[in-house]
């Protein structure tokens, strides 16, 4: 708050967009940088790769080894000018022409750059370039600091920001103006309100009457805006996605004036009785502009849930079961009339009857048969909040898949992992190892052989991190690069959300959010799973 | 590997001079062994005779006990073993360290064991060794590793300390070695208050006053009367106190770890620590290539650390006839955050 409070607002801006994580633009790439790094120290690009593999980060790297040039001296080089220039001067005008520049001359220029900059300044400097910079602060808490200097409530500066932010001095002191008039915000989504994993507890003293219960669809997360005339959707990651799904904004365009809706959207055939998988989404989504034939095979349909606003008028502080009531009314009037552009694309989602707490979990099994990955509870006296608050909205998944594989491959992480074997690939066995299983499987004779199936980063605590690459040190049987093959005998337990045909695999599977849930120190390798056993899997999701 | 002919061959037990019938910091007990430091993975129990430099003496008997038969040489000494002639030059380590040069039938070799080059008040300084064939130790083979003067990092540690006087500040660093250089710096930028130490630490103070190292007042914090605060005061303790119970009496301190390793921003998050001060007892990257370079050596082996890498630099970079020694050294070290070569007490 100080530094927001002392800065001019050029320099405000900036610091904000990179708090955000907005700064993402790349001007040079980490591999240019490499390059000119190793022309400017003579060093060779094998003892280059050796220290990233060390720091796990290139920017640091090259802030490392740009000491080494002046070799055996520790005088530091006359301060560059560059190092007092302000934040706005440095992403205005000093980094952004060293992308247009010739190769010679960007070396000259970059090197010219560094020198007379501390690693610190250095390693800043590489990292805005390569559009890697990233603070790990809450938003929550950049928020909160603009909010004490503005004297705005957070929720407005949230709505102000939805949508992008644009590091100019304008639209800063527009950010934080104590004005009340929002004009800007026509186009912008609200700020989502998300769910909390169930915890079971928190129902005990409510009933399920006091509850809306839906299916939690396995889409994308979206607002439908139509305001003045016109029509955006938003994805939850605050991007405008209208152009790869100009279905949706046709049906946007049929939708009275001064509308907000919050839904899923996903790909469903107007007559068919559930969705399709994620996975032909994803097909959707690498798409800026899809082809008539892809829109034909894979149509979307925006499956709405809340709504809020409604001619014109923000609704969110009205109890859920008043929204609810609006958003069936509304739905209800549309389908009434003609709705060429909406009809099969609008759908509402469906609220489901639950009479008692005990019915849940048997609910929760339907899910995979309705082609949702879970429930969602939403209660109905509840106004639409802000992020991911605790207790008017909990999410209910199904429970993960498992098998269990065995640890084939290791290679180091990076950043705080940076070293240590943190990045594994596993391998289930292509048939049955116990003879008397493999009874009338393969050919006789042949050893069952493992097939890597998939990678996972994440599940392990600290400790057993530390373990495992100690273990992984003194069991590599070789090494490719940075990668070690280990002998295969640690078994782990995988949770995956989904298993699906792949042809980029080996095994032939592609899963969903592998991680390791389980270290199975108990189990011998020769028990791990078989490929079989993760085909029988298939049939278990959407 | 080392020629089987060679001055010295590797065995079991650890590099072997046949011509001295002696072993260099073997890790199995041997009849006669030549002892570069006192740091535990140099020197262990139970060998026959040891022969290492008298400064450290004491603390080698402190922990390979009292009653071993120790013989205490001075820097640049001769001695002469069998049909071998043997010296020891200083290594710039910690108090007592030393590289061990060997000669016989024509050929001479020196065993850097662990050394660095920078300046250091709690020892004497390195001493550059000409030898026909090199092993190197090689634990921060890397370029990215290139340290700062002692003096500049003891001033930040300093500041550190003096400009958070309401609260504890615990720094964390190897017992034997890298405590007392900061002690001893701390004295040669005028600091005069007492620094409190870990059990660890204070154990390894009194040999190091005994040689006339001049380091602040220090006391045990264990000495420390209960009821007295700890704001403002500086305590001294090895990494391993970090995650102990020994703690509980520090709830509230600011944290600080002075390492090598700290060098790189991931080791630095790895560790936990409010601050990571650049500071170790090991050669940089440029003191390995000098010191393979004034070595004058036809050939250098390279163990510890980042062998493979320095070796390959040396060869291809420097033109100097190098290579990796397998098994030279101990197993790799899986740790990346223990300081190789300075294990605790």
């Amino acid at each position: 708050m100080e530094y927001f409070g002392e800065v001019p607002p050029g320099d405000g801006a900036w610091a904000l967009q990179m708090l955000l994580g907005n700064q993402r633009r790349r001007l040079l790439s980490s591999l240019r940088l490499r390059q000119i790094c190793l022309e400017g120290t003579g060093l060779p690009a094998w003892l280059f790769d050796d220290c990233y593999r060390q720091v796990g980060d290139s920017a640091e790297t090259i802030a490392l080894l740009w000491r080494q040039r002046s070799d055996g001296a520790t005088e530091r080089m006359p301060p560059s000018p560059a190092a007092e220039a302000s934040l706005q001067q440095w992403l205005e005008e000093l980094l952004p022409p060293l992308a247009a520049l010739q190769p010679d001359e960007q070396a000259v220029a970059m090197q010219a750059l560094w020198q007379g900059l501390e690693p610190m300044e250095l390693l800043v400097v590489n990292k805005l370039l390569t559009g890697g910079f990233r603070v790990g602060v809450a938003q929550g808490l950049v928020i909160q600091a603009l909010a004490q200097l503005s004297g705005l409530e957070p929720a407005r500066l949230r709505h102000r920001l939805m949508g992008g932010f644009l590091p100019s001095a304008a639209q800063f002191t527009a950010l934080l103006d104590a004005a009340d008039d929002d004009a800007s915000l026509s186009s912008r989504p609200y700020p989502f309100q998300l769910a909390c994993p169930l915890d079971p507890e928190r129902l005990n003293d409510t009933t399920p009457a006091n509850w809306q219960v839906e299916w939690k669809w396995d889409g994308i997360r979206a607002q439908l805006i139509r305001r003045g005339g016109a029509c955006w959707l938003w994805s939850r990651g605050e991007e405008l996605i209208n152009p790869a799904f100009p279905e949706l904004i046709r049906l946007g365009e049929a939708l009275p004036d001064g509308l907000a809706l919050d839904g899923e959207v996903i790909i469903w055939e107007p007559d068919a009785p559930g969705p399709r998988p994620f996975g032909e989404l994803q097909r959707r989504l690498g798409r800026k502009a899809p082809g008539r034939s892809l829109l034909a095979e894979l149509p979307a349909a925006f499956v709405a849930y809340d709504l809020l606003e409604l001619g014109g008028c923000d609704r969110r502080p009205e109890p859920l079961r008043q929204r609810r009531a609006a958003l069936e009314d509304l739905h209800q009037q549309l389908l009434a009339a003609p709705f060429p552009a909406g009809a099969g694309r609008l759908r509402l989602s469906s609220t489901l009857a639950l009479p008692h707490w005990q019915a849940l979990e048997a609910l929760r099994a339907g899910a995979a048969a309705a082609g949702a990955e879970g429930l969602m509870l939403k209660d109905l006296n509840s106004p639409y909040l802000v992020g991911r608050r605790r207790g008017s909205w909990w999410k209910h998944k199904l429970e993960p898949l498992r098998l269990d594989a065995v640890l084939l491959y290791a290679q180091a992480g990076s950043g705080r992992r940076a070293n240590l074997y943190t990045d594994y690939t596993f391998g289930l066995w292509d048939r049955p190892s116990d003879p008397s299983v493999a009874a009338g499987e393969g050919e006789p004779g042949q050893p069952a052989a493992l097939v890597s199936f998939a990678k996972a980063y994440s599940g392990l605590s600290d400790e057993e991190i530390v373990a495992l690459d100690r273990w992984i040190r003194s069991h590599t049987l070789q090494r490719f690069g940075p990668v070690r093959a280990v002998e295969p005998l640690q078994v782990f337990e995988l949770a995956f959300e989904g298993i699906g045909p792949s042809k980029r695999h080996k095994s032939g599977l592609a899963v969903r959010f592998p991680r390791i849930s389980r270290w199975r120190r108990d189990k011998p390798a020769g028990e791990a799973d078989t490929l079989a056993a993760a085909l029988a899997l298939m049939g278990c999701r959407p | 590997m080392l020629p089987p002919d060679g001055l010295i061959t590797l065995t079991p037990q650890g590099l072997y001079c046949r011509a001295a019938d002696a072993w260099i910091d073997p890790w199995r007990p041997v009849p006669r062994a030549l002892i570069t430091h006192g740091h535990a993975d140099h020197a262990r129990p139970g060998c026959g005779a040891y022969w290492a430099i008298g400064a450290g003496a004491g603390i080698l008997r402190r922990r390979l006990g009292q009653g071993i038969e120790l013989h205490s040489l001075n820097y640049g000494e001769a001695l002469q073993l069998q049909d071998a002639q043997v010296s020891f030059h200083s290594a710039g380590h910690v108090l007592g360290s030393a590289q061990i040069r060997l000669e016989a039938g024509g050929e001479s070799w020196l065993i850097s064991g662990d050394f660095k080059r920078d300046a250091d008040p709690s020892c004497a300084p390195f001493e550059p060794v000409r030898a026909d064939v090199l092993i190197s130790e090689a634990t921060f083979g890397l370029p990215i590793y290139r340290w700062p003067p002692g003096a500049e990092v003891a001033a930040e540690i300093r500041d550190w300390w003096q400009g958070c006087p309401q609260r504890p500040s615990v720094l964390f660093c190897y017992a034997f070695g890298k405590a007392q250089r900061l002690l001893a710096e701390l004295h040669a930028l005028g600091v005069e208050q007492e620094v409190l130490l870990h059990g660890a630490v204070a154990a390894l103070i009194e040999p190091y006053r005994q040689q006339g190292i001049a380091m602040v007042p220090t006391r045990p914090l264990s000495e420390l009367p209960r009821d007295q605060g700890l704001e403002g005061r500086l305590v001294l303790a090895p990494p391993a106190a970090q995650a102990s119970p020994w703690m509980k009496r520090l709830r509230g301190a600011q944290t600080g770890f002075a390492s090598g390793w700290m060098a790189v921003r991931g080791a630095r998050r790895r560790r936990g620590c409010e601050r990571g001060f650049v500071l170790s007892d090991h050669a940089d990257w440029p003191a390995l290539v000098a010191t393979a370079r004034q070595s004058g050596a036809r050939q250098v082996y390279v163990t510890h650390g980042q062998s493979e890498v320095l070796a390959r630099y040396l060869r291809e970079v420097e033109g100097i006839a190098a290579e990796p020694l397998q098994g030279g050294g101990l197993a790799e070290r899986g740790n990346p955050d223990g300081e190789p070569g300075e294990a605790l007490p």
